[in-house]
């Protein structure tokens, strides 16, 4: 530091002495004189900043950081893993994890793989030229899929028709995962996607819309404390609870959808526990925290079509795949139109949007009323099939739930939503013999972690959010 | 589109209508755009406190001002993205304070928001499609028009708008405004950021957009080059308007010139 000090001495010292500059150096000194009462100095950074940018401590040396947090990942995966923790020992699961072996199998792992990458040239060579060899045709897919419509069209009819006929060989029990938990929630996350990738607007309580469908349902069929004017065949009550969500959702939005983002997204959240509480209190209306019982089964009978749909999933999971096969083709019409890209405005550059004449506020309610009531043909659905509601199938986490389906299916991509919420609906369910049975959530949770550090833009992203992710990498 | 076309419309347009502001009480062109006394606050502090103006049907009209005056506000009140707390604004003589964004827009003022704000994720023609928002369905003319006052537009026309270069998304934060054919065209700040080079070329084809007929009302912290281009000028400080003259006499106002074009006290 002190040899710094004298060469810029030295070299100040030398110009102040160089004939040419000696008129110059007088008159800036008198300006400064002058001029600046306050002297200012740059900050320049100290010695001490500047060595430790050489990071010379061992630790402090990439390699070893990435030693270290593999060790942690190592530590955290045999926690994960390990014994369940039981109420009447609280510290019962961290003794077993840090006295049992698992853990330094896990760290023998952990580090394994960091020396393997590390030191390894030839291995990692391999892996990195074998994924690279596997990832190939997987890389010639999209662009494949984007030039040819024929091998869209094929896709998309084997994809339909292995949903259709694959779960003829499952058993039951699969069968009602499938409708309970993946048919429903991937409906749910269709209708979420207009609101938030296609809209932009934050919505955290969707799923109380999904509550309103099902209680509207349970009203319909003269099953709550308050009884209709008259009772509806139970299939009518789907278009029902469609009106009666999207009236919902213009009621809630046509106030609300002036403010912007997280205003909004705090305005949901508040709007799903009022729903919740409503239906959890209200007892007299909706029956309070017992629920509602004996919800009918849909029935069709309309002359010569008669059609009872009963305890069987597998007739719950083809309705379903019809309305998600219907509510795909309208909503693919429907953001490749002019209202499509009007949304895409609003959702870049609100004001801009309202510059060129978008009544933005029209096209936010319509955003919202049409997941709205894609959210109420959900529940409609749901309180037929299951025939038992009560306000503990709605709670905030599911709100949650469908919007991180969204967000890892790929915001704004219809493939991308079915894909991602019928793959993470499934998970818990999927884990089920694998894992604890108390795990099961954790591991999802765990899932999204690393998915959004690695692909935040999604399993399959729309195409203009694809690009957008990389051109942003790029700059 | 050369120098020489330019100045014969220019007379053909400016002729009729003999020099506006000299004579006020006797010019005949008719008012396309009137702000009487307008009030506007954000909370408690006023942007505007009260400011008339003129905008006559064919002319290109400056707003000049130092940043904070209130310039961009003017704008954004007419084109409906503010409510006046007091005061009116008249398009063709209807009053239009207090009218929606989107209602002001169908009826023929085209805005270039500060800051280009193209839609960036959107391609050239995809933002263009949108400023022709007001129509049923975008016309062909339209597009070709814009694309021969910004040939750079037409090249670009599949790109991404953010990718573009800050003049292009200029040429295009223009393009798209004219696409919605307004009969008055709020351009705010269009120098901003450019190239002295881009920024003459900007000019020049405003020049052209006003000769094609389109009323311009033109914000600019670059006094020179908008007196240049324009009919008359207002000089806006802190929310009033303290100086209305033909451009000529503003741009030989010592005022001006200190204040504005960076000429230091003689």
């Amino acid at each position: 530091m002190s040899t710094l000090n004298d060469t810029s001495a030295v070299t100040a010292v030398q110009v102040a002495h160089l004939p040419v500059s000696t008129a110059s150096t007088a008159s800036t000194a008198s300006t400064a004189s002058t001029a600046s009462t306050v002297s200012f100095r740059p900050a320049r950074p100290s010695a001490e900043a500047l060595a430790a940018l050489r990071g010379h401590r061992w630790y402090e040396r990439p390699r070893w950081r990435r030693l270290c947090a593999l060790t942690a990942v190592g530590v955290l995966l045999a926690v994960m893993t390990g014994e369940q923790g039981s109420g009447a020992d609280l510290l019962f699961s961290l003794r077993t994890t840090f006295t049992g072996t698992a853990l330094w199998a896990w760290i023998a792992a952990a580090v394994a793989l960091w020396a393997i990458a590390e030191f390894g040239a030839v291995p990692r060579r391999a892996v990195a030229s074998g994924a690279r060899a596997a990832a190939a045709p997987l890389a010639r897919i999209r662009p494949a899929l984007d030039s040819s419509p024929r091998l869209r069209v094929a896709l998309v009819v084997a994809g339909l028709a292995a949903a259709v006929l694959l779960p003829l060989l499952f058993d039951r029990s699969t069968n009602q995962v499938l409708v309970d938990w993946v048919g429903i929630y991937v409906l749910l996350a269709l209708g979420l996607n207009v609101v938030i990738g296609w809209a932009g607007l934050l919505d955290l309580g969707f799923v109380a819309f999904f509550a309103i469908g099902s209680y509207s349902t349970a009203f319909w069929s003269g099953q709550l404390p308050v009884k209709p004017p008259f009772e509806l065949n139970p299939f009518l009550s789907i278009p029902v609870a469609m009106v009666t969500c999207l009236l919902a959702g213009i009621l809630l939005g046509a106030p609300t959808l002036r403010l912007r983002g997280d205003y909004l997204a705090i305005v949901t959240l508040g709007f799903h526990e009022i729903i919740y509480l409503i239906a959890k209190n209200a007892e007299s209306v909706t029956g309070g925290s017992l629920g509602v019982f004996g919800i009918p089964h849909f029935s069709v009978d309309l002359g010569p079509l008669q059609y009872r749909w009963g305890l069987d999933p597998l007739d719950y999971l083809w309705l379903l795949i019809g309305l998600i096969t219907v509510l795909v083709l309208l909503f693919r019409k429907l953001v490749r139109s002019k209202i499509g890209r009007t949304w895409e405005a609003i959702r870049e550059d609100e004001v801009a949007a309202a510059a060129h004449g978008v009544d933005t506020v029209k096209y936010k309610l319509m955003a919202f009323a049409i997941g709205a009531s894609t959210s109420g043909v959900a529940g409609a659905v749901y309180a037929s099939k299951v025939g038992f509601i009560n306000p503990e199938n709605f709670p905030l986490l599911y709100s949650v739930l469908v919007l991180a389906y969204v967000i890892f299916g790929g915001m704004g991509s219809i493939p991308g939503v079915l894909l991602g919420a019928a793959l993470l609906a499934y998970l818990p369910h999927g884990l089920k013999d694998v894992v604890d049975q108390k795990d099961r959530f954790m591991y999802l949770g765990a899932l999204l972690v690393v998915m959004m550090i690695y692909r935040p833009q999604g399993l399959l992203p729309a195409r203009r959010r694809r690009r957008t992710v990389r051109t942003r990498e790029a700059s | 589109m050369t120098a020489a076309t330019h100045l014969v419309h220019r007379t053909a347009t400016t002729d009729p209508a003999p020099a506006p502001a000299t004579a006020p009480a006797t010019a005949p062109a008719p008012a396309i755009l009137e702000l009487a006394d307008l009030h506007v606050s954000y909370g408690a502090i006023s942007a505007l406190r009260g400011i008339d103006m003129v905008v006559r049907e064919g002319e290109v009209v400056a707003l000049l001002g130092a940043n904070g005056a209130g310039k961009t506000t003017t704008l954004r009140t007419v084109s409906g993205l503010h409510r006046p707390t007091a005061g009116e604004v008249r398009f063709c003589g209807e009053r239009i304070d207090g009218v929606s964004s989107h209602a002001v827009v169908g009826l023929g003022i085209g805005h270039s928001p500060e800051g280009r704000r193209v839609f960036a994720d959107m391609t050239v023609l995809e933002n263009l499609h949108m400023g022709a928002y007001r129509f049923k369905r975008l016309r062909q003319e339209d597009l070709e028009r814009v694309f021969t006052l910004f040939p750079r537009l037409a090249e670009r026309r599949t790109q991404q708008a953010g990718t573009l270069s800050g003049g292009e998304q200029q040429m295009l934060a223009m393009g798209r405004a004219l696409m919605g054919r307004p009969e008055l065209l709020l351009l705010d700040e269009p120098s901003m950021g450019l190239a002295p080079l881009i920024v003459a070329q900007i000019f020049e084809i405003i020049k052209e957009i006003n000769a094609q007929g389109t009323t311009v009302l033109l914000v600019e912290q670059n006094a020179a080059q908008a007196l240049k281009i324009a009919d008359r000028g207002y000089v806006l400080e802190t929310g009033r308007i303290t100086m209305h003259a033909p451009a000529r006499e503003l741009l030989d106002d010592p005022r001006i010139r200190t204040a504005y074009l960076g000429e230091t006290t003689p």
